[in-house]
């Protein structure tokens, strides 16, 4: 026996094929989609490993620092080193802004660190670490970032010294690492003229400013520029001491809060990305029902184009099962033709999107299953209807 | 011969819907074709060769009677066979006004899909459509689909597709309707020499004048009864 329906694809294939093209663009929508989920939770992911923490502290009754903000005072640490397990801590400050890079406006998270402890990027790759404690930055080539770029930040220039990868905030935006103390100031820092209208109303008040007192002028106007926050403290625990423990020692002493690995990636994919992981299924949800009714009216289509020749088929003595595989099969046919495009497509333009695309092998298997289910699903219409052909249609009324 | 082979109808009647509105199609017909044997069915539309055909080829029902095919009682007041998707495939040969080949075949499947479909392997499938193709003068058209073939190409490829079975028994419906005169013609000196050869009754149901002098024995067909005539039978030597 032959294939019937191998033999119909054969013979109309640029049909089939263009059907199969534009029906695996569209799946190749579909994986992309999932692959953009993926990579968010990929990114944040990689943004918790790269801050090289297993506790993150910030302040109480916040989800900080990330998803929401947080403000430590900057002395923090001091207490949190002296608590038991914790073998390092140390001050980070995040704060998405625009920076310019040769004149054009690169929207970035700027990361405050100390070298040499967690909050400083793992890898890199390209270039050195910040050695200089004033205008080195590290940056993420995404932005398109390049050794001896200069960035400036509020009203400092930077020098790119070292570039990383796949450094994103969890809203996609590349990260710019400089040392703690230039980003406190840029993140705090006021400009020029509320600096000296801040002295001059300083200055003007009689309490503040008591001819009495020397120097008393000069101490205010310092603690009023100098910035004493940070967005959180990252820990790392030591050998034999179990990061919940730790934390909840963090907690009960220091009026702080403090969140395990695990805590916070459930707060950057749970809370975070919900969001997006909502809309996101909300594509692929549309995204399959459109396949399926395009896969569903194309095969009917073909179907109802061939009534007489099935009422034939049958009239000469093709099993109804015959008839319902060929159809079955050239609905497999073309999910199959769909999956090979969009599987193409979806590795070809991945890596043009601006955010990382994860396309997961297991997310494809997955997909196959789906596209062949949908197949299935859609072929049913124009088996029914080819089962409903009466073979004494075929001899002439 | 006798009640042995051939198509043999005592008594068929065929009543469509019921009440008021039944139409009683067939009334009592009788009919005998004999293997090897061509016979002419003719009568105004709407007389019942349709459903005579029909209840001959199994897709419908009579309402009663008895039919014989190949020397099987097929119905006798209801039919006398488990399958009759397998009493088409295997024992009826049909041929239709158009020629309803399947698009996506060459003429060679087209021919080989009954023996394929009857169970036979591919090559001996493909051998016997070959050879039929040849006895019609079509092998040199087997790797040509439907649509690259002339109406008179398409038309001997379906009366191939007819006798691949080796049935006992043909039922053509208006074959020659689409056809001019002169491969009209053509298609009934196959019928007849194909008949002879493969000792098949068949059955041609048409309206066309061109045709009918060239049945020895005919059916008239006229309210659901069938009258036997003597035909010309002539026109058919070359
Ligand atoms: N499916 C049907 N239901 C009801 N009446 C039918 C049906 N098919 C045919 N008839 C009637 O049976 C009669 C014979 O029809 P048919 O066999 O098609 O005649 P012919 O083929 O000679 O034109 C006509 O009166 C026709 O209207
Ligand atoms: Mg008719």
């Amino acid at each position: 026996m032959i294939s019937l329906a191998g033999r119909d694809i054969l013979h109309s294939w640029s049909k089939f094929a263009l059907t199969g093209l534009g029906l695996g663009l569209l799946i190749g929508v579909t994986f992309t989609m999932a692959g953009v989920y993926r990579g968010m939770v990929d990114d944040a992911k990689v943004l918790l490993n790269n801050s090289g923490a297993d506790l993150w502290v910030v302040q109480k009754d916040t989800l900080g620092p990330y998803a929401e903000s947080s403000s430590l005072h900057d002395d923090v640490y001091r207490g949190i080193l002296g608590i038991p397990g914790v073998a390092r801590a140390a001050n980070v400050t995040y704060l998405t802004m625009q920076v310019r890079r040769a004149g054009a406006d690169v929207r970035a998270m700027v990361v405050g660190f100390v070298p040499g402890e967690p909050g400083e990027p793992a890898f890199l790759i390209a270039g050195r670490r910040v050695t200089r404690s004033h205008y080195e930055a590290v940056a993420d080539l995404t932005a398109g970032f390049a050794l001896g770029d200069r960035i400036r930040i509020r009203r400092h220039d930077y020098t790119v010294v070292g570039l990383t990868r796949r450094t994103v905030s969890s809203g996609g935006d590349p990260m710019v690492f400089i040392p703690l103390k230039d980003a406190q100031e840029a993140q705090f820092l006021k400009d020029n003229d509320a600096i000296v209208s801040e002295r001059a109303r300083t200055a003007g008040n009689p309490a503040l400013n008591r001819p009495g007192v020397p120097g008393l002028l000069d101490a205010i106007e310092a603690s009023q520029t100098s910035n004493r926050n940070v967005n959180a403290v990252l820990v790392r625990v030591a050998v034999g001491h179990a990061p919940e423990t730790v934390a909840e020692e963090i907690r009960r002493w220091k009026h702080v809060q403090a969140f395990t690995r695990a805590q916070m990636e459930d707060i950057l994919i749970a809370k975070l990305i919900a969001n997006a992981a909502k809309q996101i299924g909300m594509f692929l949800a549309i995204l399959t029902i459109v396949s399926a009714a395009i896969v569903a009216f194309i095969i009917y289509t073909m179907t109802l184009g061939k009534i007489r020749e099935i009422a034939v088929l049958k009239l000469i003595g093709t099993h109804n099962r015959t008839i319902a595989t060929m159809i079955l099969q050239q609905a497999l046919g073309l999910g199959l033709i769909g999956f090979a495009v969009g599987k193409i497509a979806a590795t070809l333009w991945g890596p043009a999107f601006p955010r990382y695309v994860l396309l997961e092998p297991w997310d494809a298997v997955i997909g196959f299953g789906i596209v062949m289910l949908v197949c299935v699903l859609a072929s049913t219409l124009a088996i029914r209807a080819a089962l409903a052909v009466d073979p004494a249609a075929a001899i002439g009324g | 011969m006798g009640l042995g082979a051939g198509i043999h109808l005592e008594g068929v009647s065929k009543r469509y819907g019921a009440g008021d509105t039944a139409v009683d199609a067939l009334k009592d017909v009788n009919m005998s074709v004999a293997p090897g044997e061509v016979v002419g069915l003719i009568g105004p539309s709407g007389s019942g060769k349709t459903t005579l055909l029909k209840c001959l080829g199994a897709v419908i029902e009579p309402t009663r009677g008895r039919m014989t095919l190949g020397g099987e009682v097929i119905y006798d007041n209801g039919w006398q066979i488990d399958d009759r998707r397998v009493l088409r495939r295997d024992r009826i040969g049909f041929i239709f006004q158009a020629p309803y080949l399947i698009p996506f075949l060459d003429a060679i499947d087209n021919v080989a899909l009954l023996p394929m479909l009857a169970g036979r392997p591919n090559a001996e499938a493909r051998a016997r459509a070959r050879e039929l193709l040849e006895a019609l003068d079509v092998a040199h058209r087997a790797q040509a689909f439907p649509s690259e073939l002339s109406g008179g190409e398409q038309q001997r490829v379906s009366i191939a597709r007819a006798l691949a079975n080796r049935p006992p028994v043909i039922l053509a419906d208006e074959p020659t309707a689409p056809l001019d005169s002169e491969r009209g013609l053509a298609v009934m000196r196959i019928l007849h020499q194909l008949a002879g050869q493969y000792q098949t009754a068949i059955i041609v149901v048409t309206h066309d004048e061109k045709i009918i002098p060239t049945f020895k024995r005919i059916y008239a067909i006229r309210d659901g009864r069938t009258v036997e005539e003597a035909g010309e039978g002539r026109g058919l030597s070359a």
